[in-house]
């Protein structure tokens, strides 16, 4: 039982880091931008609902109105203010522009919260709904839920609209994008707009499951690199994926064993997938060489 | 060897060996020269008698990393001191000064910081960071340079393993913080299964295997024992495991966030065990109620020896003062235990500077060494075994009872309030 147990928290909490990992996937796939502030993003989008929840009384999904809106905003304008201008090298500096954003947005957090560690509050986070000798606490059920909504409306913008055709396009050959016409920054900066987005949604979730600070964003970041990679970078379906097996592994082990090992076994399955898929699970292999 | 000769060995030597010769001598006296407290040490301690009028302070803080919460409390607790020592007339009547540098919660880099600290900053005296993983290399570099590390955060046994004479903790040591607390549940609990959990640092872990240990030899079970990695984000399975086992007391190696994360997913899953002990975590005040909630505080345990409020005298009085105006808490019952552990660090190291009348840290690792060096500080009485370790330190264990932290044990000790015993149950603290 307590094996089930594991394999249900891992499945619930998967499903909070696919959301969180998305945003990572979506810009790589369409940009080939590593986004180190992915992790500074989703703590930056907790302390957004911290700070709405608490001063307007509002419930934390409710703020998702105003947060989703502000961080789309945010990626926008980082990705027209500052990658959008590098025209050589491209690659490595806009990993240096990321990984910059990513100080800055920690010094102005630290700056304004301090370093003590918060929690998003609502009243029905802590309880659980139990089914015989199973826990499925409500907020990590909310997280599942919300998160399989978010996935799903962003499937359905990625293939069933024009912009999603216009991203995949991007996405499988830029070169080619261009030639037929497709605005490539404003695809770019509505990529990087629509990862931030879900950044902001899944700090929602992440500040509502773990007392946070600026600091967070450090585990963070390297769990959802290694999803991603997992995955295969710019797969939103493989990160989705990654992530619950990555979760499920981890607390399977953690529960019937050690917390120490969850870890080590799961890099151990990420060595093996790696040696025989270099290019994660769902990952194209030299997508844009071709 | 005089000079002529040398010279006329080294133009003997082909070039390269001269220049290994050269090289070697180089590194030689490098090595030797603050082994043998000369050249670099004696230059510091001119530039730094050539400051008059400050005394001046080093710490490393860690205000980003894993220890950031903890980091930027060690910090203030700091502050706190500087602002009440230069109210009451400074060090050997000097202004003091504090020099922070940021770690980064990184064992390497604060090795850089107490480098930068001794030989740039030229700082007259150290004080310790957070944890014990960053005392042990901050204290080895203080060490090389024959400085003493007056600390308060850093008592975990590998600390006081290393042998060095200069490293004074001036906390209750990990291994004695609880043990109040594993005599009380012995005493009060027949042996049943206990749940325990402890993050793999060297100070956290070592506490709930002394309380494992005491707790085996009085008949005491082991229901789990679950050791997580420090970048554990997830605490759910850790918490379902231990929810498993229906364990009614509950001893957790805890350190921020984890400690608040558990609790957490103990409220959710319904798991309401009767004794609750947390090494760290419930000492955040303020961080821990938002946290995990006021209404789920109540009966919270952990060890310490000094909790807000605690009867310390007129410099603890002061000291609240101080933190509550400086940080602007509304109630002094929410300030950390750890403000009060730098505050007493810096606290001691000004009583015993005071005494030897001077600035040079041989003689004040010689004094503190000491059989008379007895001191007072906002945690208690102070005074050092050879090893460094605070001998005369009391190991309280505190409880949060309905939005206040009291000293519970030993319960025959002054100021000990009664134990909450069973823990109330999750939601339940009244305000």
């Amino acid at each position: 039982m307590l094996v089930l147990q594991g394999i249900v928290d891992g499945i619930l909490a998967g499903a909070l880091y696919a959301l969180m990992g998305s945003g990572l996937t979506l810009v790589f796939g369409v940009m080939e931008v590593i986004n180190f502030a992915q992790g500074i993003i989703v703590v930056l989008g907790a302390y957004f609902t911290y700070t709405f929840a608490s001063h307007l009384g509002v419930d934390p999904f409710v703020t998702l109105l105003l947060t989703i809106p502000i961080m789309f905003t945010l990626g926008y304008a980082v990705y027209m203010l500052l990658l959008r201008p590098i025209k050589r090298d491209r690659v490595i500096m806009s990993l240096l522009v990321m990984y910059a954003t990513a100080v800055v947005i920690e010094g102005v957090l630290d700056l304004v919260f301090g370093g003590t560690l918060v929690e998003v509050t609502a009243s029905y986070g802590t309880s659980s709904v139990h089914l015989g000798s199973l826990d499925f606490p409500n907020v990590y059920l909310l997280a599942f839920g919300l998160s399989a909504v978010l996935l799903a409306a962003l499937f359905w913008i990625l293939y069933h609209t024009k912009f999603g055709r216009s991203l995949r396009a991007t996405t499988q050959n830029l070169t080619a994008a261009k030639l037929v016409g497709i605005n490539v920054d404003h695809v770019s900066a509505l990529t990087l707009g629509i990862g931030v987005g879900l950044g902001a949604a899944g700090g929602m979730l992440f500040g509502m499951t773990t007392p946070f600070n600026a600091a967070s964003s450090y585990d963070l970041i390297s769990r959802l690199l290694v999803i991603v990679i997992l995955g295969g970078f710019g797969s939103v379906w493989g990160a989705g994926v990654a992530a619950i097996v990555m979760l499920v592994i981890e607390d399977v082990v953690a529960v019937v064993w050690s917390p120490v090992w969850g870890q080590t076994v799961f890099y151990l399955v990420l060595a093996l997938v790696l040696m025989f898929r270099p290019q994660g699970l769902f990952g194209r292999r030299l997508a844009r060489a071709q | 060897m005089k000079r002529r000769q040398l010279i006329g060995r080294l133009r003997a030597t082909g070039p390269r060996r001269r220049g290994a010769v050269l090289v070697t001598a180089a590194a030689v006296a490098a090595m030797a020269a603050p082994a043998l407290g000369v050249g670099t040490a004696a230059a510091h301690a001119a530039r730094r008698d050539a400051l008059h009028g400050v005394v001046t302070i080093g710490a490393s803080v860690s205000l980003s990393g894993d220890f950031s919460a903890t980091g930027k409390t060690t910090q203030q607790g700091y502050e706190a001191f500087q602002t009440w020592a230069n109210e009451h007339g400074g060090i050997l009547g000097h202004k003091v000064v504090f020099k922070f540098l940021s770690d980064g919660s990184s064992p390497t880099q604060v090795t850089t910081d107490y480098q930068k600290l001794i030989t740039v900053t030229h700082v007259n005296f150290l004080v310790g960071p957070y944890s014990t993983l960053l005392t042990k290399p901050a204290s080895e570099v203080a060490n090389r340079y024959h400085m003493a590390l007056v600390e308060g955060i850093g008592g975990g046994p590998s600390v006081f393993e290393a042998g060095l004479h200069n490293v004074f903790d001036v906390s209750a040591s990990a291994i004695y913080q609880g043990i109040s607390f594993a005599k009380w549940v012995a005493k009060v609990y027949k042996p049943q299964p206990v749940a325990y959990a402890a993050i793999t640092t060297p100070f956290n872990e070592p506490i709930v295997t002394g309380i494992k240990k005491y707790l085996d030899s009085k008949g005491f079970t082991t229901a789990v024992f679950k050791v997580y990695p420090l970048e554990t984000a997830d605490f759910t399975p850790i918490a379902s495991a231990i929810a498993a086992t229906h364990a009614r007391i509950v001893a957790i190696g805890s350190q921020p966030p984890d400690g608040e994360g558990l609790i957490k997913d103990f409220v959710s899953s319904g798991y309401n065990p009767t004794v609750l002990f947390e090494v760290s975590g419930p000492d955040q005040g303020t961080g821990f109620v938002k946290a995990v909630g006021k209404q789920n505080t109540t009966g919270v345990m952990w060890p310490n020896t000094w909790y807000p409020g605690a009867n310390e005298g007129v410099v603890n009085t002061e000291m609240e003062k101080i933190l509550e105006k400086e940080i602007h808490v509304k109630s002094v019952s929410l300030l950390s235990a750890n403000m009060a552990e730098a505050f007493s660090a810096a606290q001691t190291l000004r009583e015993a500077v005071d005494h030897i009348k001077s600035l040079t840290n041989v003689k004040l690792i010689k004094y503190m060494h000491s059989s008379s060096a007895k001191f007072t500080s906002v945690q208690g009485p102070v005074c050092f075994k050879p090893t460094g370790q605070n001998a005369c330190a009391r190991p309280f264990v505190f409880q949060w009872q309905h939005g206040k932290q009291l000293q519970v044990l030993p319960p025959t000790a002054p100021g000990s309030f009664k134990v909450m015993n069973p823990k109330p149950k999750w939601g339940q603290s009244k305000y």
